[in-house]
């Protein structure tokens, strides 16, 4: 080649920018379009779904819904952090990749309504007949609805269950009934110096609320009492010291970095009397690959309080559809399917608990649970509350101040002092939240 | 389209029968001038859009009050986050304060570790190559498997750590479940994963030196320290530089192993919330997107600071 051939005018470099550049932009653009076209048939339909028994039950059947539809499902499954942070990301973009979106109603519904990412499923869940609507109970149902508009359908219920070593406990009379009885109880099984703690529990300032919410309940607290914070008042702050004192001087040391995935392990492997969790883990203490107290466990309800017996009982996951989503009424057919009346049944008898009260009421149902964790299910669901966190547009920043106390009293602090501080912290925060639902 | 054409200078220039030898260094010249930023221009493109686009971005959110979806309709608030911030005592002072001591403490144990390291290996020795190999899995294996790993290790009740102390008679330690030991903690597990690459990195600056100069401290009676501490060190200086630059600002910069052993805000007490983390938090947990931006300009600002301070030093030390 020439060397002439080789040299470029400031015109013919200019066309050459301008080309690569527009071809890298157009490139960009149609990558980032939110796309208004009608998908072809071999698009799929995206679900994006928690990693649990649940979406994994599901995942099992998707044949069979493809078969309904004629469409191709593609399911993810993701964590919990790591499906938020997709959810984040994505919708941020509005973008088209996600259909049904499996959402925590409490976690993270409120604020997506107000981010406009939910589509609303009120005229459809109104308009169909056989998906019965009303079955669902009351509860779950009331937290799928923002804004007078419904904008989820639960799919798994959660309530919080006493796990404990019946072979322990029988000489001290059964599981206990009352929070007094507990702390009673777990204080004399307790024996740090041979590594067994009579109680086992969340202990981080963000993941310990929702278990730590039956303990206000029952105590007569709330997050929010008549719109103000309720965390400084005489109620939270016995349900924060005894909940702290419990974990400080009956639980395992390094409590406070502990959620679901630490403290579970330490009350399967035998090294705990009294654990309180999700009733919805119970399979792991029967699975012989990771539990030792197979033969052992029990299931009782959670214990009275000052204020009575008053657990959560929650949708802990829901189905949604996006807003941006091209396949609405395809992901509406899959939110029809997986939470009709058939796929509940068929799954509870799997051991999955649904949100469904024919599904409760029908005994072959309950078959598949422990008699004694079916009973202690059945009382939590008609004395529970439907949320387990603060009912706000932040729920992380909520749950980060009000853990605070939490934490003090699980390391030994005079939980008091720091109390004051969150609430008044809490108050703060209360304030912004309401300006920006109101924005 | 056409991409080249012959410039009307050239014919000219021949038809005026000048030596072609002369013309063409010229013509070399503009064709090398034009034809270079025709081969920059997709680099430019995609610095400019993978760098300089999202940084523009960033600064432009800073300024804004965007929070729920960025996407969202967001008013501009001037300088009211980076005022918000800096007025932060709770998370972000502590923030910025860990950042630093999580940077220093980790880097100078890596740096004294690593050089330490370096001489030992400096002469060859037998089974060198298994050392050098078993030195970089450290360095090949991710963030993430390293943190849950560790987790495994350091679990007070079930960890193999504590059973190891308590078999030769020493007290159980809570590691990452406390408080008070979780960022010193961080900070061993960094040493652990990064020293082989200061030690690699300083091994490569002492194999270029020259043996002469230390050869003739020798034959002057110095000893090993004298020759390490005044003719080994000065020379490696440069390497040094270089390599505390690069550990430095990759240390400043730890998200996934405080992330993967900690989780969301750094633990219970914020007891590991770095920047990073507190950045990510306003990000993905508050959707905070407008004082996340700010966060994130400020945590960029201190990090060039550091590595303009490091370089002067360096450049100082090594003039």
């Amino acid at each position: 080649m020439s060397t002439s051939s080789q040299l470029l005018s400031r015109r013919s470099f200019g066309r050459l920018a301008a080309g690569v550049a527009g071809a890298v932009g157009t490139g960009a653009l149609t990558a980032c379009t939110t796309g208004g076209g009608r998908p072809s048939a071999d698009t799929p339909l995206r679900i994006m779904a928690i990693n649990h028994v649940w979406s994994q039950a599901i995942r099992r059947r998707t044949e069979e819904f493809e078969e309904l539809i004629g469409r191709r499902v593609s399911m993810t499954l993701l964590t919990a952090d790591q499906l938020a942070s997709s959810y984040n990301v994505k919708l941020n973009a509005s973008g088209t990749d996600v259909d049904v979106m499996m959402v925590r109603a409490l976690q993270e519904q409120l604020l997506f309504a107000h981010n406009g990412w939910l589509a609303d499923l009120s005229d459809r869940v109104a308009q169909d007949e056989e998906f019965a609507w009303p079955d669902f109970q009351k509860a779950p149902r009331d937290a799928s609805v923002s804004g007078g508009r419904v904008l989820s359908v639960p799919v798994v219920t959660e309530r919080p269950a006493l796990y404990y070593r019946k072979d322990l406990v029988e000489d001290h009379g059964g599981p206990p009934p009352t929070l007094e009885q507990l702390m009673a109880t777990a204080q004399e099984l307790t024996d740090k110096r041979k590594g067994f703690y009579g109680f086992v529990g969340r202990g981080q300032r963000s993941g310990a609320v929702s278990q730590w919410s039956s303990f206000l309940y029952s105590h007569g607290g709330d997050f929010v009492v008549g719109g103000r914070s309720g965390i400084g008042t005489p109620e939270a702050l016995a349900a924060y010291e005894y909940y702290g004192r419990l974990l400080a001087r009956t639980g395992p040391p390094g409590a406070t970095n502990m959620s679901l995935e630490q403290a579970m392990p330490i009350f399967a492997q035998g090294k705990a009397a009294f654990y309180v969790d999700a009733d919805a883990i119970y399979s792991s203490f029967l699975d012989p690959q990771v539990s030792t107290v197979r033969e052992t466990v029990g299931f009782a309800p959670f214990p009275a309080g000052p204020a009575g017996a008053r657990p959560h009982n929650i949708p802990s996951w829901s189905l949604g559809i996006s807003t941006f989503s091209l396949l609405r009424d395809d992901a509406w057919e899959f939110i029809r399917w997986a939470a009709g009346p058939e796929m509940t049944a068929e799954l509870q008898r799997d051991g999955i608990p649904g949100a469904r009260t024919s599904v409760w009421s029908d005994p072959r149902s309950l078959a598949s649970f422990p008699p004694d964790l079916a009973e202690a299910m059945r009382l939590n669901a008609e004395r529970g509350l439907g949320y387990d966190r603060p009912r706000v547009l932040q729920v992380g920043r909520a749950r980060d101040i009000v853990g605070r106390p939490l934490v003090a009293g699980i390391l030994g602090n005079d939980v008091r002092p720091v109390a004051r501080d969150a609430d008044a912290e809490f108050a703060g925060f209360l304030v912004r939240d309401n300006r920006h639902k109101e924005s | 389209m056409s991409t080249t054409e012959v410039s009307p200078a050239r014919p000219a220039a021949a038809s005026e029968g000048g030596p072609a030898p002369a013309r063409r260094p010229r013509t070399f010249e503009q064709a090398n001038r034009r034809l270079k930023w025709a081969m920059l221009t997709p680099a430019l493109l995609f610095v400019g859009l993978m760098i300089v686009f999202p940084l523009v971005y960033t600064v432009d959110l800073s300024l804004t009050d965007a929070f729920g979806a960025v996407n969202a309709g967001k008013g501009y608030v001037g300088l009211q986050n980076f005022a918000d911030a800096l007025g932060d005592t709770r998370r972000f002072w502590p923030a910025a304060r860990r950042t630093l001591v999580f940077t220093v403490g980790a880097v100078i144990l890596e740096t004294v570790l690593g050089l330490a390291l370096a001489m030992l290996m400096r002469k060859p020795f037998r089974g060198m190559r298994w050392v050098r190999t078993v030195l970089i899995i450290p360095l090949l294996t991710t963030p993430v498997a390293i943190g849950i790993l560790w987790l495994l290790i350091l679990d007070p009740t079930n960890g193999i750590a504590n059973h190891l102390l308590a078999g030769i008679g020493l007290p159980r330690q809570e590691f990452l479940g406390s408080v008070g030991q979780s960022l010193p903690t961080l900070m061993l597990i960094d040493v652990w994963q990064w020293t082989p690459m200061m030690t690699l990195l300083l091994l490569a600056g002492l194999t270029t030196l020259p043996e002469e100069p230390e050869e003739a401290a020798r034959v002057d009676g110095a000893n090993g320290w004298q020759r390490f501490r005044h003719i080994v060190l000065p020379m490696l200086g440069p390497t040094l530089a270089t390599a505390l630059v690069l550990r430095a600002v990759d240390a400043l910069k730890t998200f996934d192993i405080l992330y993967a052993t900690k989780g969301a805000g750094g633990g219970s007490d914020f007891e590991v919330e770095t920047l990073n983390v507190y950045a990510y938090g306003l990000t993905f947990d508050y959707q905070e997107y407008g004082l996340a931006a700010a966060v994130l300009v400020l945590f960029t600002l201190f990090i060039i600071g550091v590595v303009v301070l490091l370089r002067r030093r360096g450049g100082r030390k090594t003039a």
